[in-house]
């Protein structure tokens, strides 16, 4: 079964998907039957409660707490999320635990400071601990503002060097951005508990999901607007949609005749732009059920 | 693959409303869905095509009166970047239920946005009425204005309606069809991007609404989604919009498949041709599709 077979199955149930064509029995049709479909996450939940949460973790690098910031502006949905899918077992500001234990997803905040010995340890201790590593915003991804660092911040003016995580550990996924969005965390945070403790065809979705983050990831610890140039415009795929100059954070990008024009100097290296442009990578088998899936993370998500 | 998406329903349909088709581009569908869902309080604003600088160069835009969105009647084939507003029609305009139309990529762009809000905080659960128009290709401004100005010999300021069917762009002034000219002079000046692009009907859309397969002054209109539904079949029962069977309509569903098989074919056909197989010594152009 392909993958697209696979993701039908899980969210519009097992029966015949007819696409292309009006079904003869309304009552057949695939958004109908998916609207009733029972949230693919509540089975697992019922079966077993509380136990087979999966633990995450918070570590926090040279980065300025806006990440978890974002995180914790999911509001109500954070706690929905402690509830029911994942344990905080390390967050400094927010668990009361002092050093990095075990857990299967580590957010990584924040990019290393190598003049740090403590930082780098840290790190090190991530990589070891954590079954999966996230780096969480543009920091932890490719460096993002500290890029720009020169030294000489108080209280610790010998501090220059900072390294995006992914040039001292391998790192599984990333969430460009600054400040990452509380969407996207949240939606990550979800997969990985359906990769982890999902059925087949639930990892399937997860997956399938997440493979361009982990491409991303796989890709390289540099990002600066400059890609939209150099992988979508030189490479002859932009179509002028305007997603690159919607996504930056700084206004860097802006569309003129139907392009993107990036204002170099403004552009702290956060790489939202380039992920979230349809075309650095674009998964039919995953927006092609957008319905379904934002359907599905609504239901998971009332607490 | 299935080359015209996943559908509920599909209809020959047209505007209920005389001034909105007095300046529309086909049946004004996309003008009387947004104008109803306006009123009806579906969306409190929509994003779309309006006017430019220079004529026929769409700006972005976001409308929250009916008004303007008369203002953005009709197509121009140049490329109008609507989702660069997603996220400040969100801010700057405070809007919770936004409206968008766009072309097939913009629309697959709303969606991936929708699941991987990267850079889009707070944007994907206040997309209310996504539109799609049915897209074959688009023109960089300058594209556009060479093929209006230098292959039609017509001022660009002097049209009053650009239009491609039936194998010809043909422009138009006051005085009715001032030129035509067939697709293949205007085929190098597609955008390049165009041309890697593998949907013709706006399969990922509520809503997608194109010219092909209703005669003159009628659009195809393809009811996708259930929020798609709901708003369209409240707008048809409130006389905005007049939809009928496309039983029998000719050229019918048929051409819609024929040019949607046609684009994807030639465009999958191109996205091979970029990995360079068949040349050892060259390397391949990245592929965007995973
Ligand atoms: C570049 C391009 C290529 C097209 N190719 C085809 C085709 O091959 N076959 C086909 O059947 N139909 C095609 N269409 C669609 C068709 O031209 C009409 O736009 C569609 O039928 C809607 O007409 P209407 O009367 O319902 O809309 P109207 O009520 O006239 O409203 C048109 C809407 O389209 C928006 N719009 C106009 N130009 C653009 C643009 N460049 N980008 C994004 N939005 C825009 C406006 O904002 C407005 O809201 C194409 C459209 C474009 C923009
Ligand atoms: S990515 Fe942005 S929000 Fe996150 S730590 Fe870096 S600067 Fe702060
Ligand atoms: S241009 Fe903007 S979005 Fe892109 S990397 Fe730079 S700051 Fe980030
Ligand atoms: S986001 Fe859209 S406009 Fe920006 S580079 Fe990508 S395709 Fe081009
Ligand atoms: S042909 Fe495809 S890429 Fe080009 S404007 Fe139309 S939908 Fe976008």
């Amino acid at each position: 079964m392909g993958l697209l077979d696979k993701l039908k199955g899980l969210l519009f149930g097992n029966e015949a998907v007819s696409e292309g064509k009006q079904d003869a029995k309304p009552g057949a049709k695939p958004a109908d039957a998916k609207v009733e479909q029972k949230p693919i996450i509540t089975k697992p939940k019922e079966e077993k409660p509380v136990a087979d949460k999966i633990t995450v973790g918070h570590v926090h690098m040279s980065g300025c707490t806006g990440c978890l910031v974002s995180l914790a502006d999911n509001y109500e949905g954070l706690l929905t999320i402690l509830d029911k899918y994942a344990d905080l077992v390390y967050c400094l500001t927010l668990a009361d635990v002092r050093h990095i234990p075990k857990m299967d997803v580590a957010l990584v905040e924040g990019s290393v400071c190598i003049n740090d010995e403590c930082s780098m340890e840290e790190i090190l201790e991530t990589r070891e601990n954590a079954a999966i590593v996230v780096a969480l915003g543009g920091c932890a991804c490719y460096g993002n503002t500290t890029r720009f660092c020169r030294g000489g911040q108080q209280n610790q003016p010998q501090h220059e060097g900072y390294l995006p995580i992914g040039d001292l550990i391998k790192v599984d996924v990333y969430i460009p951005a600054c400040a990452p969005t509380p969407q996207q965390i949240r939606n990550v945070c979800l997969m990985a508990y359906l990769l982890l403790k999902g059925n087949d065809e639930q990892k399937a979705l997860a997956t399938a999901y997440l493979t361009p983050l982990m491409n991303l990831a796989a890709a390289g610890t540099e990002a600066c607007g400059c890609d939209l140039m150099t992988e979508v415009i030189n490479q002859g795929l932009c179509c002028g949609c305007g997603s690159c100059a919607a996504a930056c954070p700084v206004r860097a990008v802006t569309m003129q005749y139907g392009k993107p024009q990036i204002e170099r100097d403004l552009c702290i290296k956060c790489g939202a732009c380039y992920a979230q442009c349809p075309r650095s990578f674009f998964s039919f088998d995953v927006c092609g059920q957008y319905e379904s899936i934002t359907n599905l993370i609504a239901e998971v998500m009332k607490p | 693959m299935e080359y015209l998406g996943q559908y509920k329903a599909v209809y020959k349909a047209k505007s209920g409303c005389e001034d909105i088709l007095a300046k529309a581009q086909d049946g004004g569908i996309v003008t009387s869905m947004f104008a109803y869902a306006l009123e009806t309080g579906i969306i409190d604003g929509a994003i779309v095509a309006g006017p430019g600088s220079e004529p026929y160069k769409p700006e972005p835009m976001i409308a929250t009166t009916v008004e303007e969105l008369f203002a953005s009647r009709g197509t121009k084939y140049s490329i109008s970047p609507n989702i660069s507003l997603i996220k400040e029609a969100t801010r700057s305009y405070g809007l919770d239920k936004i409206g968008i139309v766009g072309t097939p990529c913009q629309i697959q762009a709303v969606r991936k946005g929708q699941l991987y809000p990267i850079g889009l905080r707070d944007v994907p659960d206040k997309i209310a009425l996504a539109l799609g128009i049915f897209c074959m290709e688009n023109f960089p401004y300058q594209g556009l204005f060479q093929m209006v100005e230098d292959h039609c010999a017509t001022k660009i300021d002097n049209v009053t309606k650009m239009d491609i069917g039936k194998g010809k762009f043909s422009v138009y002034t006051e005085r009715g069809v001032n030129s035509q000219i067939p697709l293949k002079v205007t085929h190098k000046y597609e955008q390049p991007g165009c041309h890697v692009c593998l949907d013709y009907v706006a399969n990922m859309a509520d809503i997608s609404t194109g010219s092909v397969g209703t005669p003159d002054g009628w659009s195809t209109v393809f009811v996708r989604s259930a929020a798609g539904e709901a708003a369209f079949n409240k707008a048809v029962e409130a006389g905005w919009i007049v939809a009928e069977s496309m039983d029998g309509v000719k050229p019918g569903l048929e051409l819609v498949e024929k040019l949607a098989t046609e684009k994807i074919t030639k465009n999958q056909k191109y996205l091979e041709h970029r990995a360079h197989k068949e040349h050892a010594a060259l390397k391949p152009l990245r592929n965007p599709y995973i």
